[in-house]
C-alpha cells in the first residue's frame, strides 16, 4: 500500500515534503509567532489564486510550453468579475461565468496562436501579458472597483473548518489535476507531446489540439485564480497578480517539473507553492526585509533547480549502465 | 607502371556488423575513379576513412607509397584530400562570397575587406565557370541546385590532389552537370584525382576512367571503365539471394487495402501505381533517397501529395488524408524509419510507450486508465515480442535498439490497424531479434493485414515479401511477383530511374 501511494505521487515528493517540514521546523524555533493559527489561516487565504495559476503552468511546463500571461489574464478576469458586479448588477453565478470565460478564451487565444502557426509559447504568452493588462485597466478605467460583502464569501472561513471555501476548491482542482495528468489518456497525451511530440505527430494524434487545449486549461485556471483574488480583495484590482507567472514558475519549478517538457507532477506543485509560501511568511515573520526575502527566494529557487537536474542525471546514468550490464 | 595517388589495401571496418571488409582500392593521379553500389555496401563509411572522418579497425592506407593515415579531416586536407559531401554545409543567412571564403575571410585591421572578397569569389566563381551566380547574393535565396554547385565550388577553391565527389548531381540540372564535368575535366587535366560516386550509370560511363564497386564492404570489381558493361556492372552489385530463406508462401487470398493512382509529391513521388493487398507483404526496395520512406509517409498523411488519389478499395471514393490523424482513423499505421526521433518516447517508461496508442481503449467509465488492463495488455505483448526488460516503469532510453523497435512495433499491434507501413524495422537489429520481427510481419500478413516493408536489404525483401515493388528517384520501376525476382532484376530497377529522370528532361 505504502509502495502503492508512493508510486502514485512519485519520488520526488518525498524529498519535497522533507524541505517543508524543514522550513517549517526552522520558522517555528526562530519565531515566536509562526506556530500559531493565525499564520497557516492567513497563508492558506492568501494560496489559492497563486495555486489554481501553479497547476495551469505545470501542464503547460510539461508539454515544453510556458505562460507568462497568466498573472494578467487573472487580473484581467477579475476586473470584468468587477465590472459586472458593480456597473451592469450581474447575479454572482453569471458574474462567475463571465469571468471564468475570459480566462479560457485567453487560454484559447494563446493556444491558438502557438499551434496554428507554431510560434514559441515564450513570445505569444508575452503579447498576451500585455494584452490582458491593459485589457484589465481598461474595464476598470485605472481604477480598483470595490465589490465588498458579494464576494467575501470566497475567502471567508467556512464553518466547522478554518480555511476558506476558496482554499478548498483550490485543492480540489490540485487532486483533479493530479487524476488528470496521471491517470487519464488526455494527461498520457500531455506528457507524450512534452517528450518527444513528432512520435506523437506520427502517432496519428493532434499536437495541435492538446496543445490548445492546454493552454485553455491555464487561462481557465487563471479566471479562477482572478475569482479567488477578487474574494481576497473584495475588491478588483488591474494591478494584481502582477509578476504571478513567475512565482507560479518558480513554484512548478520547485516541485520538480521539467522546463524540457515530459515530466511533472501537480502534488509536486502543490508542495512548490507551500515552500515559497512557508519561506515568504517564516522571512517576513523573523523580521527579513522585503529586498532580503526577494534575494533568498531566487537563491532557493536556483538551489532547487540544481537539486533537481543532478538528481535526475545520476539517477538516469545509474539506471543506464544498469541496463547495460544486463544486456549483453 | 606509376604509382596511385592513394593505395587502400586489406581495410575494415564494423560498426554493430562489419561494414568494411578487407577492402582495397586504386586511385590514381589525373583520372576519374567512379565508386558503385548498393545502399550499405560501405562507400560513404570508405570515403570516411579516407578523410579522417572515422578511423579504420584496420587496414593499410598509402599516400603516394607514404603510408597514410589522417587522424582528422585536417590531416586530410593537409594531404590534399577533400570531399564535397552530400549534404549542404552552406550557412543561408550569408552571402555567395562568404561561404566560398568562410575559413579564411579576408580582412584589414580586423575588419571584414568586403571589396576583396567579392573580388576574389568573382573571380573565383568565373574560373569555375558559375556565371549564373553573383558574390553577393545570399545563399539562401539560391536553388538547391545553385546551393550545390556553390559547394562544389568551395571546394574547387583550394588546391588538392584527390577531391572526393558524393553524389554531386542529385539536385543539379543538365547545364549544371556539364559545367560540373569541364570542371572535372579541368582538374583531372592539371594531375588531380577525382573519385566519383553516383548512382547514375549514363554519367559515369560518360566521364569515369576507372570503376569500383563494393558489395558489403567488399571490393567485388575494380577496372577499366571502357571494358566494362552496364550489365555486368549490376551483377557486381546484386548480393546473391539467400535461397534458403524464401519459399514460405503465404496463401493467395488476398483483397484489395489501398489502390494508388498517380501519386506525385514535389521531386520525391511521381506517378506512383501501386495496389497493397490484405493478407500479404508488399516490399519496397530501392536505394536511400529513392522515394520509399516518401511514399510510405505520403499515404500515411504525414507529407501531403501534390497529385494522385488513394482509394480504400474497388469502386470507393478516393480517401482524404490530411494528417496521420486521418490515417490512424481509417486503420493505417505507420511504423517509422527513425526510431530515436520520431518513434520511441525515450525518457518515458515502457508501460508508457507500449499502451500509447491503444489508451482510449483501456479507460473505466470515468476516463480513468484501468491501470490493471493496461498492464494485461502491456505483459502480453512484452512476452510474444520477448522484449528484455526488468520492470515496465524502465525508461524506453535503457533499452537496446532493438528492444526499442519492438517496442514501437508493440505499440501499433495492440492498436490493431489492418494496415500496416514498416519502415526500415530491423535497422541496427540484431540477427536474433531480425528473425523474431520476420516472423512477427508474417504473423500479421496470415492474419489478413496488409503489411507494407520499406528495406534497404534486398536479401531482407526476398525472404519476406509475396511482392516487392522497386523505387528509384521517386518512380516505381518495377513490381515483381514472388518468384519472378532476381537480384539482378531488382537492382537494375533500383537504378533505372535516375537515368529515366535525366532522359525526361533531355526529351524537354
Amino acid at each position: 500500500m505504502l509502495i502503492r501511494i508512493a508510486d502514485f505521487l512519485g519520488r520526488d515528493f518525498l524529498g519535497l515534503v522533507l524541505v517543508l517540514c524543514v522550513l517549517i521546523v526552522f520558522f517555528g524555533l526562530s519565531s515566536d509567532y509562526f506556530f500559531t493559527a493565525l499564520t497557516f489561516a492567513t497563508m492558506a487565504n492568501q494560496l489559492p489564486a497563486l495555486l489554481v495559476v501553479a497547476v495551469g503552468m505545470t501542464f503547460v511546463l510539461i508539454i515544453a510550453g510556458i505562460d507568462l500571461s497568466v498573472g494578467s489574464v487573472m487580473a484581467l478576469s477579475g476586473a470584468l468579475l468587477g465590472f459586472v458586479l458593480v456597473e451592469l448588477q450581474w447575479s454572482i453565478p453569471y458574474a462567475i461565468i463571465a469571468c471564468l470565460s475570459l480566462g479560457l478564451l485567453c487560454g484559447f487565444g494563446n493556444g491558438f496562436v502557438v499551434a496554428r502557426w507554431g510560434i514559441p509559447s515564450f513570445i505569444v504568452t508575452l503579447g498576451m501579458l500585455e494584452i490582458a493588462r491593459g485589457g484589465a485597466y481598461l474595464v476598470t478605467g485605472s481604477q480598483t472597483l470595490f465589490i465588498g460583502s458579494k464576494v467575501q464569501w470566497i475567502s471567508a472561513p467556512l464553518p466547522l473548518l478554518s480555511v476558506s471555501s476558496g482554499f478548498v476548491a483550490a485543492m480540489i482542482v490540485v487532486i483533479l489535476g493530479q487524476i488528470m495528468l496521471s491517470r487519464t489518456v488526455f494527461g498520457r497525451h500531455m506528457i507524450a507531446v512534452g517528450s518527444n511530440d513528432e512520435a506523437v505527430r506520427l502517432s496519428g494524434i493532434s499536437v495541435r489540439s492538446i496543445r490548445v487545449k492546454v493552454f485553455c486549461l491555464a487561462g481557465f485556471l487563471a479566471g479562477v485564480g482572478g475569482l479567488f483574488q477578487v474574494g481576497y480583495l473584495q475588491s478588483a484590482d488591474p494591478n494584481a497578480g502582477v509578476g504571478l507567472e513567475l512565482s507560479a514558475i518558480a513554484a512548478v519549478v520547485i516541485g520538480g517539473t521539467s522546463l524540457a517538457g515530459g515530466r511533472g507532477s501537480v502534488i509536486n506543485t502543490l508542495l512548490g507553492v507551500l515552500i515559497i509560501a512557508v519561506l515568504q511568511t517564516g522571512l517576513a515573520q523573523i523580521g527579513a526585509s522585503e529586498p532580503s526575502k526577494r534575494v533568498i527566494t531566487g537563491v532557493v529557487i536556483i538551489a532547487a533547480v540544481i537539486v533537481d537536474v543532478l538528481r535526475h542525471r545520476s539517477g538516469g546514468i545509474a539506471r543506464y549502465f544498469k541496463a547495460f550490464r544486463r544486456t549483453p | 607502371m606509376t604509382l596511385p595517388f592513394l593505395q587502400i589495401t586489406g581495410l575494415n571496418k564494423s560498426y554493430a556488423t562489419p561494414v568494411l571488409e578487407n577492402t582495397h582500392l586504386d586511385i590514381s593521379a589525373g583520372k576519374v575513379h567512379a565508386l558503385m553500389g548498393a545502399n550499405g555496401a560501405g562507400k560513404t563509411t570508405l570515403c570516411n576513412i579516407i578523410c579522417g572522418i572515422t578511423p579504420a579497425d584496420s587496414g593499410y592506407m598509402q599516400r603516394l607509397g607514404r603510408p597514410y593515415q589522417p587522424d582528422s579531416i585536417l590531416d586530410a586536407h593537409h594531404a590534399g584530400i577533400r570531399m564535397v559531401m552530400q549534404e549542404l554545409n552552406l550557412i543561408a543567412d550569408l552571402t555567395v562570397a562568404e561561404n566560398l571564403f568562410f575559413e579564411r575571410l579576408p580582412t584589414r585591421y580586423g575588419i571584414l575587406n568586403l571589396e576583396q572578397l567579392h573580388t576574389d569569389a568573382a573571380t573565383l566563381l568565373h574560373t569555375v565557370g558559375i556565371n549564373e551566380l553573383s558574390p553577393s547574393q545570399k545563399v539562401g535565396d539560391l536553388g538547391i541546385g545553385q546551393q550545390q554547385l556553390l559547394e562544389i565550388a568551395r571546394a574547387l577553391a583550394l588546391p588538392c590532389q584527390l577531391l572526393i565527389l558524393d553524389e554531386p548531381t542529385a539536385a543539379l540540372s543538365d547545364p549544371q552537370v556539364d559545367l560540373l564535368f569541364n570542371n572535372i575535366k579541368r582538374l583531372t587535366a592539371a594531375g588531380t584525382a577525382i573519385l566519383y560516386i553516383s548512382h547514375r550509370m549514363e554519367e559515369i560511363k560518360r566521364i569515369a576512367d576507372d570503376i569500383s564497386v563494393l558489395r558489403d564492404g567488399h571490393t567485388v570489381f575494380s577496372g577499366s571503365a571502357e571494358i566494362v558493361s552496364t550489365q555486368t556492372l549490376i551483377s557486381h552489385m546484386a548480393a546473391p539471394l539467400d535461397e534458403s530463406a524464401q519459399g514460405e508462401t503465404t496463401p493467395a487470398k488476398t483483397k484489395p487495402a489501398l489502390r494508388l493512382r498517380g501519386i506525385g509529391r514535389n521531386e520525391r513521388l511521381r506517378g506512383i501505381d501501386l495496389d497493397i493487398q490484405y493478407g500479404e507483404i508488399l516490399g519496397i526496395a530501392g536505394l536511400m533517397g529513392s522515394g520509399r520512406t516518401e511514399l510510405l509517409r505520403a499515404i500515411y498523411g504525414a507529407d501531403q501529395i501534390n497529385e494522385g488519389k488513394i482509394y480504400p478499395d474497388v469502386d470507393k471514393q478516393p480517401l482524404k488524408l490530411k494528417s496521420p490523424v486521418d490515417a490512424v482513423a481509417h486503420g493505417i499505421g505507420l511504423i517509422p524509419e527513425d526510431r530515436k526521433q520520431q518513434g520511441v518516447f525515450l525518457t518515458q517508461s515502457i508501460r508508457f510507450n507500449v499502451s500509447f496508442l491503444s489508451l482510449n481503449r483501456l479507460t473505466n467509465r470515468w476516463g480513468w486508465i484501468d491501470r490493471v488492463g493496461e498492464h494485461k495488455v502491456i505483459q502480453q505483448q512484452i512476452e510474444a515480442l520477448s522484449i528484455k526488460c526488468d520492470s515496465l516503469d524502465q525508461p524506453a532510453a535503457s533499452l537496446s535498439g532493438g528492444n526499442q523497435q519492438k517496442l514501437s512495433i508493440a505499440r501499433w499491434l495492440i492498436r490493431d490497424c489492418p494496415i500496416l507501413l514498416f519502415d526500415e524495422p530491423t535497422r541496427g537489429v540484431d540477427i536474433h531479434t531480425k528473425s523474431q520481427i520476420y516472423g512477427l510481419l508474417r504473423a500479421q500478413a496470415a492474419a489478413g493485414k496488409a503489411v507494407v516493408v520499406v528495406s534497404s536489404e534486398n536479401s531482407e525483401l526476398t525472404g519476406l515479401s509475396d511482392r516487392i515493388a522497386v523505387m528509384s528517384n521517386g518512380f516505381l520501376t518495377a513490381t515483381f511477383e514472388q518468384g519472378d525476382w532476381t537480384s539482378e532484376l531488382i537492382t537494375a530497377a533500383a537504378f533505372r530511374g535516375f537515368d529515366a529522370a535525366r532522359q525526361s528532361v533531355h526529351d524537354k
